[in-house]
């Protein structure tokens, strides 16, 4: 599904902050990215997410070569990828329901034809009740609720996050982090950039560590 | 204290028909665009392009008249000739123009007329016989009808010693000069005005892209083409655009036809007689209404297509 050869990548004429990563991310897969700060994770998921170009190096997704792909092709290419920002990203002026709905907008797609799953996969991740709630309204982990539901209302086989506990206690991680399993449970792959140990060891799932730059997988 | 949660839950069924009305919500919100400064951009700039359109026109039209009277009258010259009874030469030009076929009418002035003419610049009292003035003969071409002028000016120089046709040529090109100087004169300050409009369009949308940078990068996250992306702003600028234009356009056909309705009360019968000589009736006409609402919908559609390309521009250097 996805696959890195040799990539390096630097910002401007710094020093490469990420160097000869290779590695391959398997369909219906689930890992861990982990490091400590300033290890890259950020980068690596910017790579993953295409929003990134790496400076050196072999990235394929989906069997296709990204470099070589147009910007309207890459955009096509993101529909198949659902991130789940730590900070969220929601758009103050849209009710929850319309951010979720945001994906399935953004590819033309009739709203009659959402309406609803939208509302299934709401009340799924326990939000049918916040549906009309302006992000400014919602908690810290509706918010991360709602993120999460829009990364995945539009069935992307690629599920990346990034810091999704970062702002929740430890119990609603708990649940966020079974709502990930569930979610590869139904065949979607998923990366979770997490500093949280104690997340790691709850499930069990094949880790990227990154350290100066360079990644170690530990099966 | 109410729970927020439980209030939600009171006012949800109301509020679900407000949901899926709001479903069209915009991407990006019309208040996160500086669009108020912009409308009155717009609104000055198709003002004054609009006069410029109506001012262009009005001179084109009134000299368009001018050349149209001008040109169905031509002028016969008979210039005094030692020797020659000017009134018998007078007398043979008129019945050669008589005869000559596709002329209406035939006017000699008369000695009188002729001293009248001279009068503001020699004075009055003056004896004619003591000085060689030319006479002049007015000739009205006939309504449609084009006289073979060469034929006749030699008609005319064969048969009557002295005699000149004078078709106004030389001065009717100098209008057409002129004219084309206001109408060349008119296009440019219309291009620099849609170039100002453009410019402003340009930093109004850069803004309008720096205040909602969050929103075009989830936009790009959720798998957005560059398109969709522009066409959310492209709206807002097309209104934007139609406001203003439809603002100062609407303004200035106001004007216009305040002005024609007002013209005879503001300046007076006799000041507008000559106002209406210099300007016809000082109407734009339909033509010019319509010249009006083009340019509402040219400036509105400046403004949007504008906003796309810089929106465009501005997302290709994002990545």
């Amino acid at each position: 599904m996805v696959r890195f050869e040799n990539v390096g990548l630097r910002y401007g004429l710094g020093p490469e902050v990420l160097r000869d990563l290779s590695f391959q991310i398997e369909p219906h897969s689930f890992q861990f990215l982990t490091g400590p700060s300033g290890a890259g994770k950020t980068s690596l998921l910017r790579l993953l997410f295409l929003s990134l170009k790496p400076t050196r190096g072999l990235v394929t997704m989906f069997d296709q070569e990204v470099s070589t792909l147009s910007k309207d092709a890459l955009a096509l290419l993101r529909r198949r990828i659902g991130i789940v920002f730590q900070d969220f990203r929601l758009l103050d002026h849209m009710n929850t329901y319309e951010n979720v709905s945001l994906p399935c907008r953004v590819m033309g797609m009739d709203e009659a034809s959402y309406r609803s799953e939208v509302m299934e996969l709401l009340d799924w991740v326990g939000l049918g009740d916040r549906i009309w709630a302006l992000p400014p309204v919602l908690s810290g982990g509706e918010k991360q609720r709602a993120a999460i539901a829009r990364a995945v209302i539009a069935r992307p086989q690629l599920l990346l996050a990034d810091e999704p506990t970062g702002n929740v206690d430890p119990t609603l991680a708990q649940r966020l982090l079974r709502l990930f399993a569930e979610l590869n449970k139904s065949g979607t792959s998923v990366v979770i950039a997490t500093h949280d140990i104690a997340l790691m060891d709850e499930y069990d799932a094949r880790r990227l560590v990154l350290h100066d730059g360079r990644l170690h997988t530990y099966e | 204290m109410t729970d927020p949660r439980e209030e939600d839950k009171h006012v949800a069924p109301s509020r679900m028909w407000r949901l899926f009305s709001r479903s069209e919500v915009l991407i990006v919100p019309r208040t996160s665009i500086a669009g108020r400064a912009l409308v009155v951009v717009v609104a000055i700039m198709t003002f004054l392009a609009a006069l410029t359109t109506g001012a262009v026109m009005l001179v084109r039209a009134a000299a368009s008249d001018w050349q149209s009277d001008v040109s169905r009258e031509i002028t016969i010259q008979v210039r005094p000739i030692e020797g020659r009874d000017i009134e018998a030469d007078v007398a043979r030009a008129v019945e050669i123009a008589r005869a000559f076929p596709g002329i209406a009418e035939v006017q000699p002035y008369s000695k009188v007329e002729s001293t009248r003419l001279i009068e503001p610049w020699l004075g009055t009292g003056l004896a004619l016989d003591d000085l060689p003035v030319p006479r002049l003969i007015i000739v009205r071409v006939a309504s449609g009808a084009a006289p073979n002028l060469p034929k006749l000016r030699q008609l005319l120089s064969d048969q009557v010693a002295g005699a000149g046709l004078d078709d106004h040529r030389a001065w009717m090109d100098r209008m057409r000069t002129m004219v084309h100087t206001a109408v060349i004169g008119g296009v440019a300050i219309l291009v620099l005005m849609l170039t100002a409009t453009v410019l402003s369009v340009v930093f109004a949308t850069r803004g309008a892209m720096a205040t909602n940078r969050p929103t075009v990068e989830v936009l790009h996250f959720v798998g957005a083409k560059d398109g969709f992306i522009a066409r959310q702003f492209q709206r807002h600028f097309l209104v934007l655009g139609l406001e203003g234009g439809a603002i100062g356009g609407g303004a200035a056909m106001a004007l216009f036809a305040l002005a024609g309705l007002l013209r005879d009360w503001v300046l007076g019968a006799g000041a507008s007689d000559q106002f209406t000589i210099l300007f016809g009736n000082f109407s734009i006409g339909v033509e010019g209404y319509i010249a009006i609402v083009i340019q509402i919908v040219l400036i509105a559609a400046v403004a949007g297509a504008t906003s796309r390309h810089t929106v465009n521009r501005t997302l290709n250097t994002i990545e």
